[in-house]
């Protein structure tokens, strides 16, 4: 008889751990998400620059400045175009440098879409083939990365296009 | 009977030799085999190897220029997993963190056989 | 007006269940359980009620009435009439709605079914059923109400995923769904025998007809959505051990123990708790499939619209109903099994109970690899991945004893077999051959021995199936079921270890050389259909001395939404599946060409459908 009331009283528990861990599984967000790469070290990143045509090295590029600002872009991909506002707004901010990793475009392309809707990048880096996304964590575009140059971390890091609520955080982010 | 016994060796033999011939026979790349195991992060439910997404396509180039560099299977496995995370990875590695994953089963497998032999020799003798 | 019409129904149909559960509580307690047809009226109008709405659903999909919500959001005019009806369940209001459907009218030939029951045990399982009935109603109209109104009303819908317009999956969840719902009867059925202490053979006898009839729905559900995925997805591959998947292959391999464990309670007056135990597992599984999928806790191919109330909902009524049931478990169970319960170790009984052993087994294999992840994440914040890698570690070598144990479980007799019969010289063949792989593995230096050990273990489980066929002491249903069971096994491990493929980027023109074959992508054609554009390729594949095969796989664009998918063209002959998909790349000139060769493909569908057959033939006897 005691026996049978510990199987259940073990029971009952069991069940009501599994649904409150399903209760608690159930509020995350079950889609990639990009928290293990915040706090990480940011790879050294060393590429040919569009318009140059020159090898350069990231880190040397953006010594100065306090933050980096890296946006992978593509002219092939349309919300690229849709952020693309968002940059130019944050390219007049003084504390940082906008890095622009251009993602498997072909030049021609790459340099039009630029000369059609501005340029916010202090530099642009290809990536032809994609592995130096890959190198950082990035898995298509648009993608955004903040960077903080005084220890060379990656503070935060944005899927998808900039929105004016991503806007204004990253601007808060530089403003700190 | 006995022919019957005989015919049943043979074929077993044939199946043996044809199964490890035909096996030999299929090599499968290295970056195929490779890109089977890891999960494509933006395509929801398929493996990098089935992906056509730009994604799937680089982490795919990479790993065959990561081969010809002489690295194994297990270095870019490695290397993926530092990126992305294991949720790259289809199959969960063994520590600490995944041990219940894999042994919780084989344990209620031990358990479960235990419960019958207890039925069925035990408790079957007592009774008798 | 037909969204009021189709509403209001759902409303009345709460006031009945209502109604049924106090008037049968009632007649419980009072223990004056005349069993009237009242009830059976009762569950009638309410069936009328809820087809009722449901050919509301129906009608507005067919008339494309955008002023509901439900079906501007998964329908379009363009849409062929048959997809558009389909439309109706390929969304998550309208296939509960089918759900619900379903659960009354199991309810009802229920109680057309069970006239010579006791009455006391069929006004619990009304109870019961019913809770269930109210549960699903209140979800509906609380957070999934398919007659939401829309205004002002568009002219035109969003369509349905290009993705699921195909035959197979407009029939699929219909079919799977009278699979899970079945088992909620052997859930309301199994709690009212419990309290009402009449777990025996006669009720083994009674439900055994819904297990059944719940295990063919299910077993041909689950075929006819793998039979999609093999096609539609373009991968070539059926199974791919995605969450969704398994939410339904978990209630399946419940289901086959149950199958099993209810004859030994049918013949021997035994085994009653763990019958139970099953049936209530089972339908608990079905229902935490439904939570799984319908919260959005996973990350799989099947998305339905997610809203977290309605993940909460599910969750709670899931845990109530759990609930319930352990605690009617425990306080009515059974305190003395007599000493039938425990079995010789060489008979009929211990061979259903590894039968069952081996079920729990690759149960809790999919069980944990589908809930592990959710549970790190919960305490660890770590994503993980569990994919068939893991899944294939933790089973197949486990398959091995399991072919052999099941190679001789059938022909083993009731309460005590004699050892002497027993077949020597066939487990000696057995020995023989794993004796035999071993030595030619080991000499010849090709390291397969465990894929021949398998293939060999799987032909000796075919090969006595076999003759079973002929033997007369073993139930013909059985015999059927047995033998389709090992066929299914021989063709998926064929599949999948002996399949073949290449992959690659062509251009037209292009050849491509590939185990003796040539491969030539000959051109591509650009035609306009009803409601896709699609891009068709010619393909030619020739080996020596042998008529060169054409193939047209396709690449369709859909205008609404507008989503591409490729099509693929299989050749089957009944040794192989010859399959060529191929897919645009970003560039535009070059494709992905992926040719496959997949060995056995149309036996495993041949062996499901003869699996689920044998299922109906135990069904039909007497």
């Amino acid at each position: 008889m005691k026996f049978k009331k510990l199987n259940l009283v073990l029971i009952l528990l069991i069940t009501i751990l599994v649904f409150f861990a399903l209760y608690l599984g159930m509020k995350k967000q079950n889609l990639y998400t990009t928290d293990h790469i915040v706090n990480k070290k940011m790879p050294n990143l060393i590429s040919t620059e569009l318009f140059t045509g020159e090898e350069k090295n990231l880190s040397k590029l953006v010594a100065k400045e306090k933050f980096t600002i890296l946006n992978i872009w593509a002219s092939w991909c349309a919300p690229c175009r849709s952020e693309h506002k968002h940059l130019i707004t944050l390219s007049s901010n003084n504390n940082s440098k906008i890095v622009g990793l251009n993602y498997k475009d072909k030049i021609e392309n790459a340099k039009s879409f630029i000369s059609e809707l501005g340029n916010p990048y202090d530099h642009i880096l290809l990536d032809k083939k994609g592995f130096i996304s890959i190198d950082i964590g990035a898995y298509g575009v648009p993608e955004t990365y903040v960077i903080d140059n005084t220890n060379n971390k990656i503070i935060k890091k944005y899927l998808g296009p900039i929105d004016e609520f991503i806007l204004e955080e990253i601007i808060n982010i530089l403003n700190s | 009977m006995k022919k019957i016994f005989t015919l049943i060796t043979f074929s077993f033999l044939l199946l043996i030799l044809i199964n490890n011939s035909v096996l030999a026979d299929n090599k499968i790349s290295k970056v195929d085999s490779i890109s089977k195991n890891l999960r494509c992060l933006i395509c929801q439910g398929q493996s990098v190897y089935d992906s056509q997404s730009e994604f799937a396509i680089s982490v795919k180039d990479l790993i065959k220029k990561k081969i010809e560099e002489g690295n194994s299977d297990n270095d870019i496995y490695e290397y993926l997993k530092n990126k992305y995370g294991n949720w790259i990875m289809y199959e969960p590695e063994l520590d600490k963190k995944t041990l219940l994953l894999w042994i919780l089963p084989l344990i209620l497998f031990v358990f479960g056989g235990l419960l019958i032999f207890k039925k069925a020799f035990i408790n079957y003798n007592k009774n008798v | 007006m037909i969204n009021q019409l189709g509403y209001y129904s759902l409303v009345f149909c709460v006031l009945f269940s209502l109604f049924i559960i106090t008037k049968s509580t009632r007649a419980i307690i009072s223990k004056n359980s005349k069993f009237d047809g009242i009830y059976y009226n009762l569950v009638f109008l309410q069936l009328f009620l809820v087809l009722f709405s449901f050919f509301c659903l129906v009608f507005n999909f067919i008339v494309s009435d955008f002023s509901n919500v439900t079906v501007y959001n998964n329908s379009h005019t363009s849409k062929p009439l048959f997809y558009k009806i389909s439309g109706v369940w390929g969304n998550h209001e309208g296939s509960l709605l089918l759900w619900l459907l379903v659960l009354i009218l199991f309810l009802f030939l229920f109680i057309l079914n069970s006239k010579k029951s006791e009455n006391g045990y069929k006004l619990l399982t009304i109870v019961f059923q019913e809770v269930i009935i109210l549960g699903f109603l209140l979800f509906i109209i609380f957070t999934s109400n398919p007659f939401e109104y829309l205004f002002p009303t568009p002219t035109e819908g969003l369509g349905l995923n290009p993705i699921l317009q195909d035959p197979a999956l407009a029939i699929h969840p219909p079919i799977l769904y009278l699979g899970y719902v079945g088992t909620s009867l052997v859930f309301s059925s199994s709690l009212a025998a419990t309290v009402n202490k009449s777990i025996n053979s006669y009720w083994a006898k009674h439900i055994k007809k819904w297990i059944f009839a719940s295990w063919i729905f299910l077993t041909l559900g689950i075929m006819l959505g793998s039979i999609w995925a093999y096609y539609e997805l373009g991968w070539g591959g059926f199974w791919f051990w995605d969450p969704v998947e398994n939410v339904s292959l978990m209630p399946w391999l419940c289901l086959t123990a149950l199958l099993h464990s209810v004859l030994v309670l049918e013949k021997r007056n035994s085994l009653k708790n763990w019958t139970v135990i099953l049936s209530i597992a089972t339908f608990a599984l079905s229902m935490s499939g439904t939570f799984l999928v319908r919260s959005g806790i996973l990350n799989s191919i099947h998305t339905f619209a997610n809203d977290p109330s309605r993940g909460l909902f599910i969750l709670i009524f899931l845990f109530i109903l759990i609930l319930l049931a352990i605690i009617i478990y425990f306080s009515f169970e059974i305190k003395n099994p007599n000493p039938s319960n425990n079995f010789f170790w060489l008979s009929k009984e211990t061979a259903v109970l590894i039968n069952n052993w081996f079920m729990m087994y690759f149960l809790s294999v999919v069980l944990i690899g589908t809930l592990y992840p959710i549970f790190l994440e919960v305490i660890s914040n770590e994503k993980i991945s569990v994919g068939a890698p893991f899944y294939h570690k933790l089973m197949v070598p486990f398959l091995i004893p399991f072919f052999i144990f099941m190679s001789i479980g059938p022909r083993l007799k009731w309460i005590k077999d004699k050892f002497t019969k027993i077949n020597y010289y066939q487990i000696l063949i057995l020995i023989l051959s794993l004796v035999i792989s071993y030595l030619i593995v080991e000499y010849s230096g090709v390291k397969y021995l465990f894929s021949t050990i398998l293939i060999s273990t799987s032909i000796f489980l075919f090969y006595s199936s076999a003759s079973d066929l002929v033997k007369k002491n073993i139930q013909f249903p059985q015999k059927i079921s047995h033998f389709a069971f090992s066929l299914l096994i021989i063709s998926i491990l064929v599949n999948g270890i002996y399949s073949k493929e290449i992959n690659s980027n062509m251009k037209v023109g292009d050849n491509l050389t590939f185990m003796n074959k040539k491969i030539e992508f000959k051109s591509i054609n650009f035609e306009k259909q009803d409601n896709y554009n699609l891009l068709r390729g010619y393909f030619e594949i020739t080996e020596e001395g042998k008529i060169p095969i054409n193939f047209q796989p396709e690449i369709r664009i859909y205008d609404q939404p507008v989503i591409s998918t490729s099509e693929a063209d299989i050749k089957t002959n009944l040794l192989n599946d010859n399959f060529i998909v191929f897919s645009l790349l970003k560039e535009g000139e070059v494709f992905n060409v992926r040719y496959q060769q997949k060995p056995f493909m149309i036996w495993i569908w041949i062996s499901l459908i003869m699996l689920a057959f044998g299922g109906s033939l135990a069904l039909i006897k007497k």
